[in-house]
């Protein structure tokens, strides 16, 4: 199979918090930067009306401009992150940005499924769990993804669940679209099928 | 066989190979809409794989979200917002060249929102599967189809495979019995039912919405209330097809005719849910009790009926919420000063919702200092608005009449509203910054933005609509 996204096994770093419930993709990249054609280069834009003061300079309220939080490629985000649209330009803003991994304790949908499909780990874990990591911002997790744990600074760990499937891709940086291409024998069979019906 | 449900046996006709614990199953896929924003980087990655769109039959372009909604000048030059956006649309229309695939552009007299044009030309059918590159896909679950958003990387697995890698979603019937009261629409009750089960309360499913009230809808308000599902966190919602789903799609260009659509009709027939199918989860609510209803907050979970209070923050991001809308915890949304009045959207831009606004507006005025934007959701529904001369009783009373597109939907085009302005929007999002950074949004029925519209703040249709109702 032919490779489009790296093989990712670990997240390794501090993590970056924010508190809000219910952050839809139209806060993580506005709509009026939809317009581009390619994939690279939206980090810039991300949480754009969130993070910016109205001079254009970084705005010191925003939880992720605060010097703690610099350079964490983890997200602790509050409930039913990631919803909204089905923009894919969601997930790679963020990894444009710098964030490999996401952990709420709901993430929406087609957010989750984009988001593993482009090597974003997106990760639901529990409420009492998720209560603590948005507690404890800038914290050091390392993110095992074949063991589906998160070990915390103080050895303790979370287990988290990640489809079989998922974890695969992820692990060995499988394309989805080249396994879909291997089941044309089963496809066709399908398609012949269709036309009998008609 | 046991006791199926539409969605069962939805998801059943379209394995092309079923789940397994390590692999997700592969669903074979009708029909694939495609629009400007969300296509161009997979056929980007079809080219850099040297692939062809497996089923350019099953394919369906149109522009909608990145298009100017004022008319090219007389030299044909249209009035797009920026250099990026016209680039976008030029990109599908250079993709749907290369690879072969049926667009409604420009000098098509069916372009449209795709929600609304796919289904007009009669793409849309029962028992079919659905996908586009948008949340909103939702809606032609109106039709009894399996419909759904989906992100760029799988419309690219969908142009090269027409098919999708799937885990089977859970089911969650929502029963909806009784009737709705006069001025009370098929938005209202979206809103409601989103309010009720919260906007993360249908993740992870697929709705069906039935019970009397959903039967007695037409197809526009069906598409309505679909056309939501996914602000519910519900990638699709299913509404049963039914004699109204028949009616409404006999004669339309694509559907079939003659012998097979007998044969069509007959298998549709088979599709809705099986006496005593099970779902994973229920509710039920009683639509005599709704009122037309609107959004205070920023997600449309945070709705309220017109006159009841808005309720008091439950903390410190609710707050939030309330401060960005300049709202007030224990006063009504009923009376908020508004600026903009946006009637349009895959949600409400159809003929009947502009009737329904123009009932209103129809020899009155839009009130000093609001501006009205009117935007149809297609071609078609233009041609049949100015037939009607909608556009006029619009024109007469101030608001403006665009052309069809997203317009202040999304305002990817140009369309937009000023930090700080109110509007009144009978689209489908709420989001801070939606309709253009700091402005406050409050979603509703087309009556209830036309009632705002000539009120000047948010007002209930029912007063605007005693003297036709009397008449
Ligand atoms: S009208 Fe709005 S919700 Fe519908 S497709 Fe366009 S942008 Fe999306």
């Amino acid at each position: 199979m032919s490779q489009t996204t790296r093989p990712l096994a670990y997240v390794h770093s501090c993590t970056a918090v924010l508190r809000n419930e219910n952050i839809d993709t139209d806060r993580i990249i506005p709509a009026r930067f939809l317009t581009t054609t390619e994939r690279t280069g939206l980090g810039k834009h991300c949480f754009e009306d969130w993070r910016y003061a109205a001079d254009g300079s970084d705005d010191p309220a925003f939880p992720l401009n605060q010097p703690s939080a610099r350079g964490c490629a983890i997200l602790v985000a509050g409930h039913n992150f990631g919803c909204g649209s089905s923009r894919e330009h969601a997930p790679w803003a963020l990894l444009d940005y710098g964030i490999q991994a996401v952990i709420s304790s709901e993430i929406a949908d087609i957010f989750r499924g984009n988001s593993l499909k482009n090597g974003l780990l997106a990760i639901v874990v529990s409420t009492a769990e998720h209560r603590w990591l948005l507690d404890n911002p800038g914290i050091e997790l390392r993110i095992d993804i074949a063991e589906g744990s998160i070990r915390l600074p103080d050895g303790g760990t979370i287990r988290f669940d990640l489809d079989a499937f998922s974890r695969h891709c992820l692990l060995n940086g499988v394309d989805q679209m080249g396994f879909l291409l291997q089941q044309e024998a089963a496809i066709a069979a399908f398609e012949h099928r269709l036309e009998e019906a008609a | 066989m046991s006791a199926r449900t539409l969605f069962d046996k939805l998801w059943d006709s379209h394995q092309v190979a079923p789940e397994t614990e390590s692999t997700p199953g592969v669903l074979y896929i009708d029909l694939h809409l495609v629009h400007e924003v969300t296509s161009p980087q997979a056929f980007d990655e079809l080219r850099s794989r040297g692939l062809k769109v497996r089923r350019p039959d099953r394919t369906l372009a149109t522009l909608d979200h990145s298009t100017p909604t004022l008319p090219a000048n007389a030299s044909g030059v249209r009035p797009y917002y920026t250099k990026e956006a016209e680039a976008q649309v030029a990109k599908l229309e250079s993709n749907v060249r290369e690879f072969d695939v049926e667009l409604m552009g420009w000098d098509s007299p069916q372009r449209g929102i795709v929600h609304v044009a796919g289904p007009e030309v009669g793409a849309t059918q029962p028992g079919m599967t659905i996908v586009c590159g948008d949340s909103h896909t939702a809606t032609h679950g109106a039709f009894g189809a399996l419909a759904f958003g989906i992100g760029t990387t799988e419309v690219g697995h969908v142009l090269a495979t027409q098919c999708l890698l799937q885990r089977k979603p859970r089911s969650f019937a929502i029963h909806v019995d009784g009737a709705l009261q006069p001025g009370v629409t098929a938005k209202d009750l979206i809103l409601h039912i989103i309010g009720s089960i919260g906007i993360g309360g249908g993740t992870g499913y697929v709705l069906e919405y039935k019970g009397d009230a959903v039967r007695a809808l037409s197809m526009e308000e069906r598409m309505t209330v679909c056309n939501m599902s996914i602000e519910a966190g519900a990638r699709a919602g299913l509404i049963a097809p039914d004699e109204t789903t028949f009616a409404w799609l006999e004669g339309r260009e694509r559907v079939p005719k003659g012998e097979a659509w007998d044969r069509a009709v007959a298998y549709w027939q088979t599709l809705p849910s099986d006496t005593g199918a099970a779902y994973d989860r229920e509710v039920r609510i009683d639509a005599s009790t709704i009122q037309p209803s609107v959004t205070y907050g920023t997600h449309p979970g945070m709705v309220v009926a017109i006159h009841a209070n808005v309720p008091a923050a439950a903390d410190a991001v609710e707050q939030r919420a309330l401060d960005y809308m300049q709202v007030v915890a224990g006063k009504p949304m009923a009376g908020e000063l508004v600026d903009v009045v946006f009637i349009g959207s895959c949600t409400n831009g159809r003929l009947s919702d502009l009737r329904a606004a123009a009932g209103i507006l129809r020899g009155r005025r839009v009130a000093a200092g609001v501006r009205v934007l009117v935007v149809p959701g297609s071609e078609q529904v233009r041609r049949d608005a100015e037939r009607e001369g909608l556009h006029e009783v619009f024109r007469a009373a101030g608001a403006e009449w665009r052309e069809p597109g997203c317009s202040m939907c999304i305002a990817m085009n140009g369309d937009l509203a000023q930090p700080g302005q109110l509007v009144v929007a009978t689209s489908n999002r709420n989001f801070e910054g939606r309709q253009g950074k700091g402005a406050r949004t409050v979603l509703a029925s087309p009556l209830v933005a036309a009632a705002s519209a000539v009120a000047g703040c948010v007002a209930d249709p029912r007063e605007y609509m005693t003297q036709e109702v009397a008449a």
